[in-house]
């Protein structure tokens, strides 16, 4: 690429992503979603409205839940990254978070779904952490795991936006594997 | 009709119907696994070696002409391949439909219309390119403000294959005469429909031979349209569409994005992506057009209407003529003596509207089954009986048979499951501390419509069978539900049957919209594997067409038919509406798929809970497009919006739509949803809010003042 070889706009990075390190010169404009679609091929992150307005980007780094549309590559060196493309094991079954959503038919177009499934992740491990939400009991102590009802779930999950209106199905999916 | 079939268990896998057969069962979505896991590719996702990459440069004035373009900073940018600009479009044929003009001409008929689109290496670098074109205009006054009174107002001939307006009987003696009136305006803004894909193309050319990859919703009028526009044999032009991100109308056909892309692949000799920015979308996707609609209904004192007048008065641009005609419902739902239908349409300086989830049902319905709850309250009538009271014998409008109507046994079902029975009709009286709480409900009518198609099936030497028919599954499951109509109509186990979709190299199909996909293709695959099940001699491979019996008249008024419920909560305090519960009850002919078809159902029903209560859009008269023109400030139902919803449905028999027996099953769960949300907050507070989105700024003013 002409603009890849440019000095002084570039950087060199290294991440890991789903387990593999990759080594790369980054456009310092370049986002972390753009790297991992453009560069890596790892189309399962989606660019929805690429503002970090409808969560269809949502990835881990460094396990937590990020909108990859917003964060800059160049930032991100020694970062671990998961995907969508990362969450199954090593053989051919996905991961059960995955499984739940074919089971509920959380899915319909399937865009918004890597970032539903993603941010899912993120989410059982903040509330795990003990992590408080806007609805959580503010009188309940700090520090133990939250316990995720119907309502935590759903305030937890609404910085991922499903145009198909398949949210009660997600959530049934994250009971799930609660 | 036969028992409910909608809660089968949701982690059944099963892949046999209720009947033993593959017809109605809730088989997992084919594609499911590739969408978890990340494997399915959608329209810009396709990395052909060498691509580049390209941004639109949205015109910045309301109405003028381009009077220069200063690329010169553009292309100074290392990394650009090229800026097109007015004129380099000049060389292509031109469009019927009048939104894909893009950069024939120097006009700009509406803010948002694409004057230039930068073409670099990379999405940055098309980005800052895009940014760094200096574009100057010519200008000249806009109007972008739909008033009732709007000049240049007129009756259009046609709407939805009807005639503009229906009047029967003297409506406005009626109406004069009537022992009860109710004469009411109801207001929709213009709502966007914001698939969560955005409109997206991956165009590439070999030589003469043009492919695209692109997400739409019907890739057989694609490829027609490019080869009109670039003067190909069709045969030259590939379109793919393997997955799509969501359409809801707004890719229903060709977009700016795959004429632009085609352009810009051509100009460069380099495979293009434009997937066109979401802050961009709303002014060349098409929007939901906003609709004024006054409402005049007269009753005798038994309930039964004398008079329903439906005026519905909307917008279009200068483009193209595009009627949201939401009177249309008027002319099927209600028996009455005189009745008048008719639509304005004001074109205006704005962008082009254009279908978005059941386009003219959904806002009509909203205005309608409002308006029946208001006669439901000034006779003292419970809304649910009101409405069985003035259950038509025949369709209104047309005077024809219902092919199947069950829209009271809708009623009563959802009536009977919501607990409806025993409910106070006195609206404010119910508080819990700070909130007040009430229900409501309203009916559902979507039509039924089938398209011709063609498809083939294919018998393996292994024993499976082939099903191709170039459908586009934008999420409905279409693969799946082919493979259940084959596997039925070919007598064998849904496993061994095998469909593809989304390639214009299949049998050329109808788009997904109208809610008329699977009927239509569904039709052309039932006659093909009912062939081949026949006369196997005639294999391996039998083609079908099923024009001339799809497309043929019929004498039946054709429709799906729903009852929606709904509770809610609002706070006196905030003016937010909370939704407590929606249920939803449908007669939509047979279901072939009790899961997708549920997933159907209540995705629309939540697009009808955004409609109600945070979706709104307004036209900016000083620049002319929409400010909410991006997701954090337009503002689509989140998970935190939406309880758990209820669909149901009652199975029709019904002999007279196609071999499956299926009505379409997309747009129906949107249609009263509105209403039924509108009418409980009406029951909660006392109030009638008139104008939609039902937000708290608007909630809390009037309860400040009449609550």
């Amino acid at each position: 690429m002409t603009s890849a070889h440019q000095p002084g706009h570039h950087s060199e990075v290294t991440l890991r992503v789903n387990g593999k390190p990759h080594t790369l010169r980054v456009d310092h404009r370049r986002v972390l979603l753009d790297l991992l679609r453009e560069e890596l091929d790892l189309t399962g992150s989606k660019k929805g409205c690429d503002h970090g307005q409808c969560g269809a980007c949502t990835v881990l780094v460094d396990g937590r839940r990020v909108n990859s549309c917003l964060l800059l590559a160049v930032a991100l060196d020694g970062s671990e990254i998961t995907t969508v493309e990362g969450l199954g094991g090593d053989g051919d079954e996905p991961h059960p978070l995955q499984r739940a959503f074919l089971d509920r038919d959380a899915l319909q177009c399937g865009y918004c779904t890597p970032g539903q499934l993603c941010s899912a992740l993120g989410m059982l491990a903040e509330a795990a952490a003990g992590h408080p939400s806007h609805v959580t009991d503010p009188a309940a102590p700090s520090g133990p795991p939250v316990p995720l009802d119907r309502t935590e779930i759903r305030e937890r999950m609404s910085g991922n936006l499903c145009r198909c209106g398949a949210y009660p199905r997600i959530v049934e999916a994250i009971e799930d594997v609660i | 009709m036969t028992g409910t079939t909608g809660t089968a268990p949701s982690k059944d896998h099963g892949t046999t119907g209720p009947t033993g057969t593959a017809l109605g069962a809730p088989a997992e979505r084919r594609e499911g696994r590739q969408k978890v896991t990340g494997a399915a590719r959608y329209a810009a996702e396709y990395a052909l070696p060498g691509r580049a990459h390209a941004w639109p440069v949205p015109a910045a004035v309301a109405r003028g002409r381009v009077t220069g373009v200063d690329t010169s900073a553009a292309l100074a940018l290392p990394g650009v391949l090229a800026v097109l600009t007015p004129g380099d479009a000049a060389g292509l044929a031109a469009p019927e439909d009048g939104t894909l003009a893009v950069l024939r001409s120097a006009d700009v008929p509406h803010r948002g219309w694409c004057v230039a689109l930068a073409v670099a290496e990379t999405p940055e670098t098309a980005r800052a390119a895009a940014r760094a074109v200096r574009v100057t205009y010519g200008t000249e006054a806009h109007h972008v403000d739909l008033t009732e009174d709007a000049p240049g107002g007129y009756e259009p001939d046609e709407v939805a294959g009807g005639p503009g307006r229906v009047e029967h009987g003297d409506p406005e003696a009626a109406f004069a005469a009537a022992d009860v009136r109710v004469d009411v305006t109801y207001r929709v803004p213009p709502l966007h429909n914001h698939p969560m894909e955005p409109h997206a193309t991956t165009a590439h050319w070999e030589g003469d031979r043009l492919t695209v990859y692109t997400s739409s919703q019907g890739g057989t009028t694609v490829r027609a349209t490019l080869a009109q526009l670039f003067r190909l044999p069709e045969e030259r032009i590939t379109v793919v569409a393997e997955h799509v991100g969501g359409g809801f109308g707004s890719k229903g056909t060709p977009r700016p994005d795959v004429v632009l892309a085609a352009l810009a692949a051509r100009h460069t000799g380099r495979p293009v992506t434009l997937a066109y920015p979401r802050r961009l979308l709303p002014t060349v996707v098409g929007h939901r057009a906003p609709t004024v609609q006054r409402l005049r209904l007269g009753a005798g004192t038994d309930g039964r209407l004398t008079a329903l007048l439906h005026e519905v008065t909307t917008h279009t641009s200068h483009v193209r003529e595009f009627v949201e005609y939401a009177a249309v419902v008027s002319r099927v739902m209600y028996a009455t003596p005189a009745l008048l239908s008719t639509h304005r349409v004001v074109p205006l300086d704005v962008p082009s509207p254009s279908w978005m989830r059941a386009p003219g049902e959904a806002p009509g319905m909203y205005a309608l089954e409002s308006a029946v709850d208001e006669l439901a309250d000034a006779l003292g009538t419970d809304p649910v009986e009101l409405r069985v009271r003035n259950e038509p014998r025949r369709e209104p409008g047309s005077g024809k048979p219902f092919s199947s109507r069950h829209v009271v046994e809708c009623l009563r079902e959802g009536a009977r499951r919501f607990g409806w029975a025993g409910r106070d009709p006195r609206p404010g009286v119910r508080r819990e501390g700070p909130l007040l709480v009430g229900t409501g409900v309203a009916a559902a009518t979507y039509p039924f419509q089938v398209a011709p198609s063609t498809a083939t099936a294919e018998a393996r030497p292994d024993g499976t069978f082939v099903v191709r028919v170039n459908a586009a599954d934008i999420g409905t499951g279409a693969r799946t539900v082919l493979a259940q109509i084959a596997a039925d109509a070919l007598g064998v186990p849904l496993e061994r049957v095998r469909t593809e979709v989304g390639h214009s190299d299949l049998p050329p199909a109808p788009l997904a919209g109208g809610s008329c996909g699977t009927a239509s293709w569904g039709w052309a695959v039932h006659e093909a594997c009912a062939r081949l099940a026949a006369h196997p001699e005639e294999g391996p491979t039998v083609h079908a067409d099923t024009t001339g019996e799809a497309d043929a008249d019929s004498p039946y008024a054709r429709h799906a038919f729903g009852a929606h419920f709904a509770e809610v909560a609002v706070d006196t305090v905030t003016g937010e509406v909370r939704v407590r519960r929606l249920l939803g009850v449908f007669a939509a002919g047979r279901i072939l798929n009790a899961r997708t078809a549920r997933s159907q159902f209540t995705g629309a029903m939540v697009m009808g809970l955004g409609m109600a209560l945070t979706e709104h859009s307004t036209l900016d008269p000083a620049f002319g497009d929409f400010p909410e023109s991006d997701l954090a400030s337009y503002h689509v139902p989140v998970h935190a919006d939406v309880p758990d919803i209820e669909a149901d449905w009652l199975d029709e028999d019904d002999t007279h739509l196609n071999p499956m027996g299926s009505k379409g099953i997309g747009e129906i769960g949107i249609v009263g949803t509105a209403a039924a949300l509108g009418n409980a907050v009406h029951h909660a507070t006392g109030i009638r809010f008139r104008e939609l989105p039902l937000t708290p700024d608007r909630i809390l003013a009037r309860l400040l003042c009449e609550g």
